[in-house]
């Protein structure tokens, strides 16, 4: 056995090895959700970190012989993970896996298992280069855990500033570069040969982080973007990217883009000329030519979206989601005095403001326009001003829920306390309009209606139906909530709007049934019918007979996009097979199998190892009580470290900034945590004492977040980071503590039996923050975090019986 | 004496589809395909008000060979019930939509119909079974080339098919007595509900790749600017539980 390597030099391998692995899991969700879509991105992902399951049943078995050639497996577990990354994925890009043919091809699912074996891989080679250190230095086991997770912290936060400079296929060689890197300070200390290795992959690391990207990103065939450029004379002009998306700005002189969603049937306006802007390769938006003639944009005024400019004339009109300037060229073209256009993404508020400024007619600095870059929730609550509309349409976690993919993910823009904040910047007389694709069933445009009308309960509103409108085309519809009842020059404007338009109504006060059907007809007045069983007298019995999930959607169980009810699952899943998949929402049911999966893969890495773990002498620990003590813990952190991401959007805007800050606070302060026990300052702590703490401390959070919330909104964002920070502190570093104390005492009773802990832990954290993930969505954030202070009560009991003081 | 060569030549030419689609080894997979394609459709008679599709629908269905039509790798797959990749992140529909869509677009003799989107060819070959003049245009140059040699080899040189922008439909042979839509877009382009000839109906499915939501039927009313749209669901589905 080789001389151990320096303390420093240990540590810094861990660290960056653990920085570059969990960047990579970050980074992976984008490229995936580039090439495919999203929800494949998180099941493929979710399932890969299984690699770190993996790597623990492996080294159960191969551990004494991989010690003792501590330094050449570290250094070639490295190198695995460096040149696996770029690989691996180039090779799962290279799958013939398409993710809207699952419904009709069994194939589709053997592609997939093989697509996320292939992403397992680095993160395996990764795993084993930490478990191999626990192994070696178990009289170290919770500095090197401390290192680990630091690293992580750090790699968290990097990744996603490296998103902001560089495009995500670059990101990636650099990641594999770091992966590389992380092999040196290991292997320098070696002999000859294994030295000469750590030059050669010094010489990889340094080119692959120069070169230019080696694997290209191939979004699939059937993407938004693919089939745009499929077209003769299309070319993407520009590409802007950010952690918030890839964006390609495509111009075709020979087919233009048309883009004019919702446009009425009786239309006969042209199209002005357009850019289209895709994100991740999918959802198309518009940057359209504006040359100040507004005779060129009357085609605007035909679509549902225009109908609050009908009914109230507003003066002061605040677009959410501006993105490429379609909203605001609408508002302008109704005679709008002052329009503010609120954008999240600075690339896409750059294209218009720059790349494509002139065609734009420098739309982003009219003088009767003001832009705000921030997210929609964040602007309503930071602001103060007033509006007479304030305008959300079709923006992407309501407008591309064409296949609905966005069952899990959470908006909080579509909730009853979103609904609340905006009424109360509205002016007197002021509206809030949504709108949104059509879908049949009606599904997602009853959810909202549900919403608003338990905004207007909530604010006293006795007689909602007087403050609502709804009108449907065939592609879209809008739905208005006024602060104030509807006036019947109101009503009569809303009603002339819709007839000359071919649209019909929906709900207007005193709406008649035949006015529900009659341009766009189904074979029933869905739409109808639900609004007026929402506003009647049995709007709880409509809910429950209604085969999908309409009820509100509230900050704490912010999953506007989830419509699937358990109980009709199995026919909407025999639909399928029909074609019905349309009626499917696939985010929902790809959590299920998501978890379903990772509990039998996980059952099967934990049970595995198990045959051939040695028997150490003379005490051994109990089997069953060291796998459920590091099952409850590896499940907690996932579970609370998830909750408080949910928590930290609505605090911080941008849900890859919650993510980012969330992430990298929890694992750095965790890793001080595991610091303390090394340095023995909590080394004799119970973990009762540490899980009693962090149950109060989450409780705490729990109780005063909203008003916290409120408190700290119209403060600058860098300080409502740093307070999340701080805040979530002393939580993380207690949160820290449970593994490594665990650790700790089973490599004092049995060594060997660490890589299986690790193991155990590694899946306890894929299966928890899938069933966290799924328990928020049918009972919310707060209960979640309740469950994992329970969990991590439950461990502090478990420490005395897993393990028994030898001494 | 011209005209009764013409039909005679016509009759022909239909006996000869007959014989071109009845001895390829593939007729019991057709068989089964219009059986998948009459049992859904039994299924989902209130969602699309119709029991039994037309049988001239059916007997087109049985004629034309849909194992032409996919890429060489799906050949074995061409008759299942269900929608298959062409390439160019283009499909073949679903024999069950193609049918649905071509019954809801009414048949008759000598009828102008223009399809957007020709794709593999195999919509526009089903329509010239059923005696239309098919005029349809592609946007996408290898898959139009394809298609129109495809549509000369299997005996339906008479569909007409174009490479370029759809959007305008093709004005020269206008107005049509259908048009059917197979790449939907968020709006309808104004240039073909113009070229809908009064009382005519359009066709055009909507939902992404693979998965249609559902079928937007659009009537035009033989009043000025009378547009009327049905939503057609192709599955069955009721939204409401118990005692409806």
């Amino acid at each position: 056995m080789s001389r151990p390597p320096a303390s420093a030099f240990l540590y810094l391998s861990v660290a960056l090895v653990s920085a570059a692995a969990l960047a990579c899991e970050v980074l992976l969700t984008r490229l995936l959700a580039i090439v495919h879509w999203h929800h494949f991105a998180y099941l493929v992902i979710s399932l890969a970190l299984l690699g770190f399951g993996a790597s623990g049943a492996f080294l159960s078995l191969a551990g004494s012989w991989c010690t003792a050639r501590f330094r050449a497996c570290w250094v070639a577990n490295a190198a695995g993970f460096g040149f696996g990354a770029p690989l691996c994925f180039a090779l799962a890009q290279a799958l013939p896996f398409n993710a809207l043919e699952v419904a009709w091809s069994a194939r589709q699912w053997g592609w997939l298992a093989l697509l996320f074996l292939c992403l397992a891989l680095p993160f395996f080679a990764a795993a084993n280069c930490i478990a191999l250190s626990f192994l070696r230095y178990r009289e170290r086991i919770a500095a090197v855990y401390a290192a680990d997770l630091a690293g992580a912290g750090l790699g968290a936060a990097g990744v996603i500033g490296w998103l902001y400079v560089s495009p995500p296929e670059a990101v990636l060689q650099g990641l594999a570069a770091l992966g590389l890197a992380a092999a040196i300070p290991m292997g320098w200390g070696g002999g000859r040969a294994l030295r000469a290795a750590c030059a050669a992959l010094g010489l990889a690391a340094a080119f692959l982080a120069l070169a230019p990207p080696l694997v290209p990103l191939a979004p699939s065939q059937f993407k938004g973007l693919s089939q745009a450029l499929e077209v003769d004379g299309a070319r993407v002009t520009a590409t802007r990217t950010s952690p918030l998306g890839v964006l390609s700005a495509v111009e075709n002189d020979r087919v233009p883009v048309r883009h004019a969603p919702g446009l009425s049937l009786a239309s006969t306006a042209a199209i002005a000329p357009q850019i289209g802007v895709y994100t991740d390769a999918e959802h198309l938006r518009v940057i359209t030519r504006f040359d100040g003639d507004f005779a060129r944009l009357r085609y605007l005024a035909e679509s549902t979206s225009a109908l609050p400019y009908h009914a109230v004339r507003p003066a002061r009109v605040l677009v959410l989601g501006a993105g490429g300037g379609a909203g605001v060229l609408q508002a302008l073209e109704a005679g709008a005095e002052e329009v503010h256009a609120v954008e999240i993404d600075p690339e896409m508020v750059a294209l218009v403001r720059e790349d494509f400024a002139d065609f734009a007619g420098d739309l982003y600095r009219h003088p009767r326009v003001r832009v705000h870059v921030a997210e929609a929730r964040d602007h309503l609550r930071a602001r103060f001003e007033r509006y007479d509309l304030i305008q959300i349409a079709l923006l992407d976690s309501f407008g591309a829920a064409a296949a609905g993919l966005h069952a899990s993910s959470e908006s909080y823009l579509y909730t009853v306390e979103a609904v609340r904040a905006a009424l109360e910047r509205l002016r007197p007389g002021g509206v809030l309009a949504f709108t949104g694709w059509v879908k049949v069933p009606p599904r997602d445009g009853v959810k909202l209606f549900a919403t608003l009308i338990a905004a207007l309960e909530e604010r006293g509103v006795s007689d909602s139906d007087r403050h609502l409108a709804w009108v449907r085309g065939w592609s879209t519809a809008t739905l208005m909530l006024k602060r104030d009842a509807w006036s019947a020059a109101e009503i009569d404007a809303i009603r002339d709007f819709a007839r000359t338009r071919s649209f019909d109504l929906v709900h207007v006060p005193g709406v008649a049934r035949e006015e529900a059907n009659r341009f766009n007809r189904l074979d029933r007045p869905w739409f109808f019918e639900a609004a007026a069983a929402l506003l009647g007298p049995h709007r709880e019995r409509f809910f429950e007979r209604y085969k999908f999930h309409v009820e509100p959607a509230s900050d704490d169980r912010p999953h506007f996009s989830r419509f699937v009810k358990w109980a009709h699952l199995p026919e909407l899943l025999r639909l399928q097979r029909q074609g019905g998949i349309g009626l499917l929402e696939l985010g929902y049911p790809v959590l299920v199998v998501t978890l379903g999966v990772s509990l039998l893969a996980g059952a099967l890495l934990i049970l595995a190892p198990l045959a051939f773990l040695p028997a150490p002498s003379p005490r051994p620990p109990a089997r069953a009580g060291v796998c459920a003590y590091f099952l409850c813990i590896g499940f907690a952190f996932l579970a609370i470290e998830i909750a408080f991401i949910q928590k930290a959007m609505l605090l911080l805007g941008a849900p890859v900034l919650a993510v980012a800050v969330v992430l990298s606070a929890f694992l750095v302060s965790a890793g001080i945590g595991s610091l303390a026990v090394q340095r023995s300052a909590a080394r004799g702590l119970p973990v009762r004492a540490v899980a009693v703490a962090i149950a109060a401390l989450s409780g705490l959070y729990l109780w005063g977040l909203p008003a916290f919330v409120e408190a700290v909104a119209t403060l600058p964002l860098v300080l409502r980071a740093a307070l999340v920070v701080v805040m979530l502190f002393p939580l993380g570093v207690l949160m820290g503590m449970p593994f490594p104390v665990g650790l700790r005492r089973l490599a004092a009773a049995a060594a060997p039996w660490t890589p299986w802990a690790w193991g155990i832990n590694g899946c306890a954290s894929v299966s928890g923050a899938v069933a966290s993930t799924l328990l928020a969505v049918h009972f919310g954030f707060s209960a979640v975090v309740l469950l994992a202070a329970g969990v991590y009560l439950l461990a502090g009991a478990l420490e005395r019986v897993s393990f028994p003081r030898s001494g | 004496m011209r005209c009764l060569l013409l039909l005679m030549a016509a009759g022909l030419s239909s006996a000869a589809f007959g014989v071109r689609a009845a001895a390829d080894g593939y007729e019991e997979a057709r068989h089964g395909m219009l059986e998948a394609v009459r049992r859904l459709v039994a299924d989902t008679r209130v969602e699309t008000g119709r029991a039994a599709l037309a049988p001239e629908v059916m007997r087109a269905l049985e004629s034309v060979p849909r194992h032409e039509f996919v890429p060489s790798g799906l050949v074995a797959r061409a008759y299942e019930n269900r929608p298959l990749p062409i390439g160019h992140g283009q499909t073949i529909s679903q024999p069950y939509i193609v049918a649905l869509m071509t019954d809801l677009l009414g048949s008759g003799p000598d009828r102008a119909v223009l399809e957007v989107g020709t794709g593999s060819g195999y919509q526009a070959a089903v329509l010239a079974e059923l005696g239309a003049r098919v005029y349809s245009v592609e946007i996408i140059p290898p898959l139009a080339e394809s298609a129109k040699r495809r549509l000369d080899r299997l005996g339906y040189g008479d569909v007409a098919v174009k490479l370029g922008d759809g959007y305008y439909g093709w004005p020269e042979h206008a107005p049509f007595d259908a048009i059917i839509v197979t790449a939907a877009a968020g709006h309808v382009p104004p240039p073909l509900v113009e070229q809908l000839a009064p009382g005519a109906r359009m066709v055009i499915p909507v939902g992404p790749r693979f998965a249609v939501q559902h079928l937007l039927l659009i009537e035009k009313g033989h009043e000025e600017g009378e547009i009327f749209t049905r939503n057609i669901l192709p599955v069955r589905f009721v939204p409401l539980t118990g005692d409806h």
